[in-house]
C-alpha cells in the first residue's frame, strides 16, 4: 500500500520568517537525527514538542549541581534548590501573565484538570448545579468533569460545534445561563485546530455567576497567552508541550478560589500543623503541591519558557500562522479532508486529515515508513 | 492517492491483508446467534461485533461486523475464516497460537495465510489492531456473552 503525493504538493516551502529558523532548528538536538537514511521530520508536537538544548542543560545542570529536596533541608543545596523552583513559579507566571500564588505544579494539564475537577467542583458545587464542556474536549477536560459530575449529582451540557469546526456560540450563550455553574474549555483544539473566543466565553461565563476554566494545552506554547486579558479563574497546561520536560504541568488558579477549596492531595509541603487527628493546610499554593515535587521539572520548564520567550511568541505565532496558509493549501491540492476550519484565521497549527476510506492508522504506519526509506 | 499494491510485496501490508480488507469475509451480522461479543480498542476506536452459532461444541457459524484500520479488519476476517467449523477447543487453541505469535515471537507453524499478520508484531503500536478480534472470539469462547477491550495493553 502507498499513498500518492501529487506534484503540486511537493513544492519547497519558502518563508521568511522574523526569526531565524535554522538557528532555531540547530538548538534541537533530536533533528540531528536520522530515521533510516533521511533526516527526522517531527510534526507530532501537539502530543508533546521536543525539547531545545538549552532546557536540556538546565535540567541536567540542576541534577549535577543543585539536586536537593525542597522547602525543608536547611542546607546549602535544599537552599538553592528551593530557590530555584520557586524561580521557576515565579517565572512560569509570568510565562502566562499571572500572580505566582495560584500557581500550581502538577504531572500534566490532565492532572491540573482534575485538581479543579475534585477540589472545586465536585467539593464546592451542589446537586443539580451544571457544568458546561465543548464538543471538541480533550478526553483529560471530559472524563474529570464525569466523574466530579457523577459524585457531587451534577448536570453536564454541551456546546455543539458549526460545520467548520468553530464552537457554537448561540448554544454557548444560551447554556451560559443558570445554573451553569462552571464552563470547561479548550483554548485551542488538539484535533481541529480552532482557537477559540475565550475572553467571550469568559465574559458569558460571568455574567451568569459561572467561572470558566481553560484547557491551554496548544495555546501556550504557540501564542501569547494572558490570563488577566482573557479574564479566565483557571488555566491548566503541560510544560512538556512547551518545551519543558516531561512529566510537568502546571494549573493557575484565582489565588482566592485555591483558598476556598479543599486540598487535591495529602500529604508533606502541602500541610501547615499536623496533629493524629486533623491537620491545617499550607498556604496557597503549596497547600495543593503534596509530596516532592518534580524540581528538575520546574526548573526546565523555567528555561523552556524563557526559550519561547527569547524567540518571541508573536513571532511564533506568525510563523505558525504561514505554515498553516501553506499547509492548508497543500492539503487541498493533495485532496485530503482536513478536518477543522479551512482558514489559517483562528486556527492554531494542529492540523488533522482524513483520506476516504483509508484509517487513520493505516495512514500514519504508510507516511511514517515511507519517510524512513 | 493510489492504494495499490506496491510491485515488491510489502512486509506489513502483505497482499492477502489488503485482499481482506478491500473484500472481507463473513462480514455482517448472525441472525440469530448463540453468543455476541463486543471488542472495542479506546486507544484507535477499533470495534468489532463477533456473533457466533455454537452447536454440539462446534463454532457452526461466526461473522463479524464493526469498524477499524486494515489490520483488524484483515485479522477479523482471516479469523472468521479460520474458525468456522473448528471445535471450540480448537478454536481456542488457535487463538492462543495467534496470541503467541503476535505477542510473544512464536513461530508461524501451522497457521496457515495467519502467518501474512506476522509483520505486524514488529509494530508495537498495531499489534492490538491484530489482535482485538481474536480477544473477542476467546471471551465469546470461555464466557458466553461480554464485551473486551484492549485497553489492558498489548500484553493483555
Amino acid at each position: 500500500m502507498s499513498i500518492t503525493v501529487p506534484p503540486a504538493a511537493r513544492g519547497r516551502l519558502s518563508l521568511e520568517a522574523d526569526f531565524d529558523v535554522e538557528a532555531v532548528r540547530a538548538d534541537f538536538p533530536i533533528l540531528c537525527r536520522q530515521i533510516g537514511d533521511r533526516p527526522l521530520v517531527y510534526l507530532d508536537s501537539a502530543a508533546t514538542s521536543q525539547k531545545p538544548v538549552q532546557v536540556l542543560d538546565a535540567v541536567e545542570r540542576y541534577y549535577r549541581e543543585s539536586n536537593s529536596n525542597v522547602h525543608r533541608g536547611a542546607h546549602t543545596l535544599g537552599n538553592e534548590a528551593t530557590e530555584l523552583f520557586e524561580n521557576a513559579r515565579r517565572r512560569v507566571a509570568a510565562f502566562i501573565d499571572a500572580d505566582p500564588r495560584g500557581l500550581v505544579f502538577t504531572r500534566n494539564a490532565t492532572e491540573s484538570l482534575n485538581l479543579v475537577a475534585s477540589s472545586y467542583a465536585r467539593e464546592l458545587l451542589r446537586p443539580g448545579d451544571r457544568i458546561v464542556l465543548t464538543l471538541m474536549e480533550h478526553h483529560s477536560n471530559l472524563v474529570p468533569w464525569q466523574l466530579a459530575a457523577d459524585r457531587a449529582g451534577l448536570d453536564l451540557a454541551f456546546v455543539g460545534l458549526t460545520a467548520e469546526g468553530r464552537l457554537d456560540m448561540e448554544i454557548a450563550a444560551r447554556l451560559l445561563t443558570e445554573p451553569t455553574k462552571l464552563l470547561a474549555v479548550v483554548h485551542q483544539s488538539n484535533v481541529l485546530g480552532t482557537v477559540n473566543p475565550i475572553r467571550e466565553l469568559a465574559d458569558l461565563a460571568h455574567a451568569c455567576g459561572a467561572l470558566i476554566a481553560v484547557d491551554a494545552c496548544q495555546s501556550v506554547p504557540h501564542m501569547p497567552v494572558s490570563v488577566r486579558e482573557l479574564d479566565v479563574d483557571f488555566l491548566a497546561f503541560s510544560g512538556h508541550k512547551a518545551c519543558g520536560p516531561m512529566g510537568g504541568g502546571v494549573l493557575w488558579a484565582r489565588p482566592e478560589l485555591l483558598e476556598r477549596m479543599p486540598p487535591f492531595l495529602g500529604g508533606g509541603s502541602m500541610i501547615q500543623r499536623v496533629e493524629l487527628e486533623r491537620s491545617t493546610w499550607a498556604e496557597v499554593p503549596n497547600k495543593f503541591e503534596a509530596g516532592t515535587p518534580d524540581v528538575a521539572s520546574a526548573h526546565g520548564l523555567a528555561a523552556a519558557c524563557d526559550y519561547l520567550d527569547g524567540i518571541g511568541r508573536e513571532r511564533i505565532h506568525a510563523h505558525e500562522q504561514a505554515l498553516v496558509r501553506h499547509l492548508l493549501e497543500v492539503l487541498d491540492e493533495a485532496q485530503v479532508d482536513v478536518q477543522g476550519p479551512r482558514e489559517a484565521v483562528e486556527r492554531g497549527g494542529a492540523v488533522s486529515f482524513t483520506m476516504g476510506e483509508i484509517h487513520p492508522h493505516d495512514i500514519a504506519t504508510i507516511l511514517d515508513r515511507d519517510a524512513s526509506r | 492517492m493510489a492504494a495499490g499494491p506496491s510491485p515488491v510485496e510489502d512486509e506489513l501490508y502483505r497482499e492477502i491483508i489488503l485482499d481482506h480488507w478491500r473484500n472481507p469475509r463473513r462480514k455482517g451480522h448472525l441472525e440469530p446467534a448463540d453468543v455476541t461479543v463486543e471488542g472495542y480498542n479506546p486507544l484507535c476506536g477499533d470495534e468489532v461485533l463477533l456473533t457466533m452459532r455454537v452447536r454440539e461444541g462446534s463454532v457452526e457459524a461466526i461473522a463479524f461486523d464493526g469498524h477499524g484500520c486494515s489490520i483488524s479488519r484483515a485479522s477479523a476476517s482471516m479469523m472468521c475464516e479460520g474458525v468456522d467449523g473448528l471445535s471450540v477447543a480448537d478454536a481456542a487453541d488457535l487463538v492462543r497460537r495467534f496470541k503467541a505469535m503476535m505477542l510473544e515471537g512464536a513461530g508461524a507453524e501451522d497457521l496457515g495465510d495467519l502467518e501474512a499478520l506476522q509483520g505486524v508484531a514488529r509494530i508495537p503500536l498495531r499489534i492490538k489492531c491484530a489482535v482485538l478480534p481474536w480477544n473477542a472470539l476467546l471471551e465469546g469462547l470461555e464466557r458466553g456473552e461480554g464485551t473486551v477491550t484492549t485497553e489492558e495493553g498489548p500484553l493483555s
